[in-house]
């Protein structure tokens, strides 16, 4: 049909290969809601031709139940637009859907056009599994494969000409006995480890966190759906680090300066006691506004370059825009150029989580 | 249809369709043949997400349509049972998968809105051969999108998109202006001639200040100067139809001019319908619910049926659902013509026992409902018909925003602030009202527009936005008048920066 020329061509401008000028009207809205265990819903993106509208004091209608005037009757949505008007078309609210979060992978997947990862090291973390897929003439009783025996048989008979079609009497006999067989197959047992890394020093507000959480739960679902095992670690850090479990990772509000060098030590050590390199992939994805103390960069860097880097698969720094910090030490990881594996975005706001995704899973490491 | 041939509806349904298309007919409904088919459910959104058309011009936002249907229907959210096209022949598409109930009901419904269709007035000036006319619409387009590139062509419909709601809605049905004649020079001449003094009369000297008497003299030169500046305004009077004025008077290659007067036909074409959405889908959901209650049903059918006609006429805090109102409405108008509860003995009437009890056994409602959706729109239907007592029935309460709590509230459950917050959603469409007030501003040729203030204001991003697409149809700087936090403004694009100017204060 027509249709899925229309589609792809809608699909071509919300992924910005055609048309770009159109895809800053693509929204996006929430990126995320969890629901329930293993449900989230997403938005489909949408795109507005701009019309004159009415903007923000035009919000209102006429609604039908019960309630007394002041009871709430639903959330506002962020900032413009509203609920639709009676006459006109329905309400373009944006349709959520809920999948569960193998599909969501795959969605961001194709949406992000995310190479597959290839795990690291094959060799070394090979399990061998048996996989019945050949057939022997010896074995034990208990695997004979009845059929092929059966059939080796009718063949010896008919060869041997002892068939007799009146009288299809077919006996195997020793010779023709047929047993399953298993082969040693290596199955690459990939294992992987996730270090999130987060600046709480006062200068990180409720705002960057919610950023932090969004961009790791997409980071955490498209690498999830990479690996069979995968563990998380938790590193908060002002100007001392400690390691947290995911609750308090989100939720923390400290205050004081940023020692960036302090959590690359405690994630040096983790790798080193609980990770060893040769055995797991290991990423590590580290947030913060920047703002690091001016004689610690070395110190940091000096780390990073020696002690992180040569152990990781991938490790991706994101720096969230901050009303107070000077943001200066993303410009200290300039090399990461020629580093592959260090992979740096900055993120301006909710919408460019998407470009610091597709920055940070982009490289498939 | 030129492009889709579907095969003719299975026995079981035909035979439906015969019968219920007979019930319609014996209550009086009035409609072109009906032509039914029966597609699949990708099918269905495709051709819902063409507008209904399934041979119109290639865009992305349709597959964009199409996109959030099949997702919706994909993951059950919702589903579209039915599509009826305003054609002769009328054409309705039912979903394949619909239970045999939902056909039986769904038929009774398109008859209700085929009906509307062909007897509203607001329907009367439409193409009724728009099946034709939008697969001549999208031939135009695909072979200008062969000739000049489809991203040129596309990029253009875009801009044309943008201004598709700037059209006079009215003016199919009354006329603005006389034609202008384009080879009038005498009256050019004459005017020239006459912009002296006003006329006097010849007088003796005792007589003048009574023959030409100067109050009246000065009157009238006042309105000559006022003739004079309104004869050298472009256009003489504020234009509603933005997108005529720009067809008649933008620097235009002509496929471009094709381009913009096939998105406007197309949006006059639609425009009943965003008019009409309450009355339609009232007057459909009515004769569903009549000609399926008295007739259609059996009784196995019962519970589906109930099932679904709950189900369409759910209503929700924060959306009227027009097809409630609408029936509510129909049915609410026919008790009372029924019972004679109209007229100054009714309305004057101050004793309450008498009203409740009131019955002059009229029994007009039938006649009276049939004359409403004759002649009525939303607009006037709600602003005629929505009573207080019906507001009170039907528990309607306006609502609004409330930035402390970010939510939406309830704001007032009295009769006419509902009233008034229906009828302002309503007026033209619930857009803000916009005209071209000058097509030669300051003399540069630029495009001067003005948003007429009622209270609310423009959402100035998507303003913005859409005087960028304006300025790649005029070719010359474009400006629009509005106000702005109680101060005149007037946002401008001059392809390249948008600007800002204030302009004083509104004047009450």
């Amino acid at each position: 049909m027509r249709i899925e020329h229309d589609l792809s061509r809608f699909k071509q401008i919300v992924r910005g290969k055609i048309r770009q000028n159109l895809r800053k009207y693509v929204t996006n809205g929430e990126m995320i809601g969890r629901k329930g265990r293993d449900l989230v819903s997403i938005p489909i993106p949408q795109l507005d031709v701009p019309h004159f509208r009415y903007g923000k004091n035009g919000n209102g209608g006429v609604g039908q139940g019960d309630g007394e005037p002041g009871t709430p009757i639903g959330k506002g949505d962020d900032g413009e637009g509203g609920a639709g008007g009676a006459g006109s078309d329905p309400g373009r609210h944006l349709l959520e859907v809920e999948v569960s979060l193998e599909e969501l992978a795959a969605i961001l997947g194709e949406e992000l056009e995310l190479p597959r990862i290839e795990p690291k090291g094959t060799a070394n973390i090979e399990q061998e599994k048996s996989r019945y897929t050949s057939i022997r003439r010896s074995g034990p009783e208990s695997l004979r494969h009845f059929k092929r025996t059966y059939m080796e048989a009718l063949r010896r008979q008919i060869s041997s000409n002892t068939y007799v079609p009146d009288r299809p009497r077919v006996v195997p006999i020793r010779e023709d006995r047929r047993y399953r067989a298993w082969n040693e197959v290596n199955l690459p047992e990939a294992n992987a480890a996730i270090i999130y890394m987060m600046d709480v020093s006062g200068s990180m507000t409720d705002d960057q966190k919610e950023i932090v959480r969004t961009a790791a739960f997409w980071l955490d679902t498209w690498l999830r759906s990479q690996y069979k095992g995968l563990e998380r670690r938790y590193i908060i850090h002002d100007a001392a680090a400690k390691e947290v479990d995911e609750e308090t990772f989100y939720h923390t509000r400290e205050s004081g300066g940023t020692r960036i060098s302090s959590a690359y030590r405690v994630c040096a050590e983790l790798i080193n006691r609980t990770f060893p390199p040769s055995e797991w992939n290991i990423y590590c994805f580290q947030f913060s506004d920047g703002d690091n103390w001016g004689e610690d960069n070395e110190r940091s860097l000096d780390l990073l370059k020696n002690e992180i880097l040569p152990h990781v698969n991938l490790f991706c720094y994101g720096q969230v825009e901050s009303p107070y910090g000077s943001g200066e030490f993303i410009r200290s990881l300039d090399f990461a150029e020629d580093e592959p594996r260090l992979v740096t975005a900055e993120i301006e706001n909710k919408e460019a989580v998407y470009a610091c995704l597709k920055t940070f899973l982009g490289t498939g490491a | 249809m030129a492009t889709a041939t579907f095969e003719p509806l299975p026995a079981n349904l035909a035979e439906i369709q015969v019968k219920i298309e007979g019930h319609a007919r014996d209550y009086g409904l009035d409609f072109y043949p009906t032509i039914f088919e029966l597609i699949d459910a990708d099918q269905l959104n495709a051709i819902a997400a063409y507008g209904g058309f399934p041979t119109r011009y290639p865009h992305w936002r349709f597959g964009m349509e199409f996109e959030q249907l099949n997702k919706g229907y994909t993951y059950g959210l919702q589903k579209i049972y039915e599509l009826v096209i305003n054609n002769n022949p009328c054409y309705a598409y039912l979903m394949r998968c619909n239970s045999f109930v939902d056909q039986k009901l769904v038929m009774a419904h398109v008859y209700g809105h085929c009906d509307f269709f062909k007897n509203n007035y607001w329907f009367s000036q439409t193409n009724r051969k728009m099946m034709d006319e939008m697969a001549n619409h999208g031939n135009r387009i695909r072979r200008y999108m062969d000739r000049f590139g489809v991203d040129t062509v596309e990029t253009f419909i875009d801009a044309c998109l943008s201004v598709e709601d700037l059209i006079d809605i009215h003016s199919p049905f009354v006329k603005r202006f006389d034609q202008p004649s384009r080879y009038d020079f005498e009256r050019a001449h004459d005017e020239e001639e006459s912009t002296g003094a006003p006329g006097r009369f010849h007088s003796k000297d005792y007589m003048e200040s009574f023959i030409n008497p100067p109050r009246v003299l000065a009157a009238e030169a006042d309105k000559l100067r006022e003739q004079q500046v309104k004869n050298t305004r472009f256009p003489p009077e504020p234009v509603r139809d933005v997108m005529l004025f720009v067809l008649e008077n933008a620097p235009l290659k002509p496929w471009q001019l094709d381009v913009l007067s096939i998105v406007r036909d197309e949006a006059y074409y639609f425009a009943p319908q965003g008019q009409t959405k309450i009355m339609n889908e009232g007057w459909a959901s009515y004769w569903h619910s009549t000609i399926m209650t008295r007739q259609g049903l059996e009784a196995a059918d019962v519970v589906n049926y109930c099932d679904h006609h709950s189900g369409t006429l759910a209503s929700s805090p924060t959306k009227l659902n027009p097809y409630k109102v609408g029936i509510e409405l129909f049915r609410d108008i026919e008790d009372r013509w029924n019972k004679g509860r109209f007229g100054k003995e009714y309305d004057d009437c101050d004793d309450w026992s008498k009203k409740r009890d009131w019955d002059t056994g009229a029994g007009l409602g039938r006649q009276k409902i049939f004359e409403v959706r004759k002649i009525h729109n939303d607009l006037t239907f709600i602003d005629e018909f929505l009573t207080l007592d019906f507001c009170r029935q039907h528990k309607l309460f306006s609502f609004g925003y409330n930035p402390a709590n970010d939510a939406y509230e309830i704001e007032s459950r009295e009769f006419p602030k509902i009233k008034q917050q229906l009828l302002f959603q309503l007026t033209n469409l619930g857009r803000p009202m916009i005209s071209v007030r000058d097509g030669n501003y300051k003399n540069r040729g630029e495009l001067f527009l003005e948003h007429t203030f009622g209270g609310v204001e423009l959402k100035t991003s998507y303003a913005h936005d859409t005087l960028a697409n304006l300025y790649a149809l005029w070719g010359r700087p474009v400006h629009i008048e509005t106000v702005l936090d109680g101060t005149r403004t007037i946002l401008s694009f001059d392809g390249g920066e948008h600007q800002t100017e204030k302009c004083g204060e509104v004047d009450e």
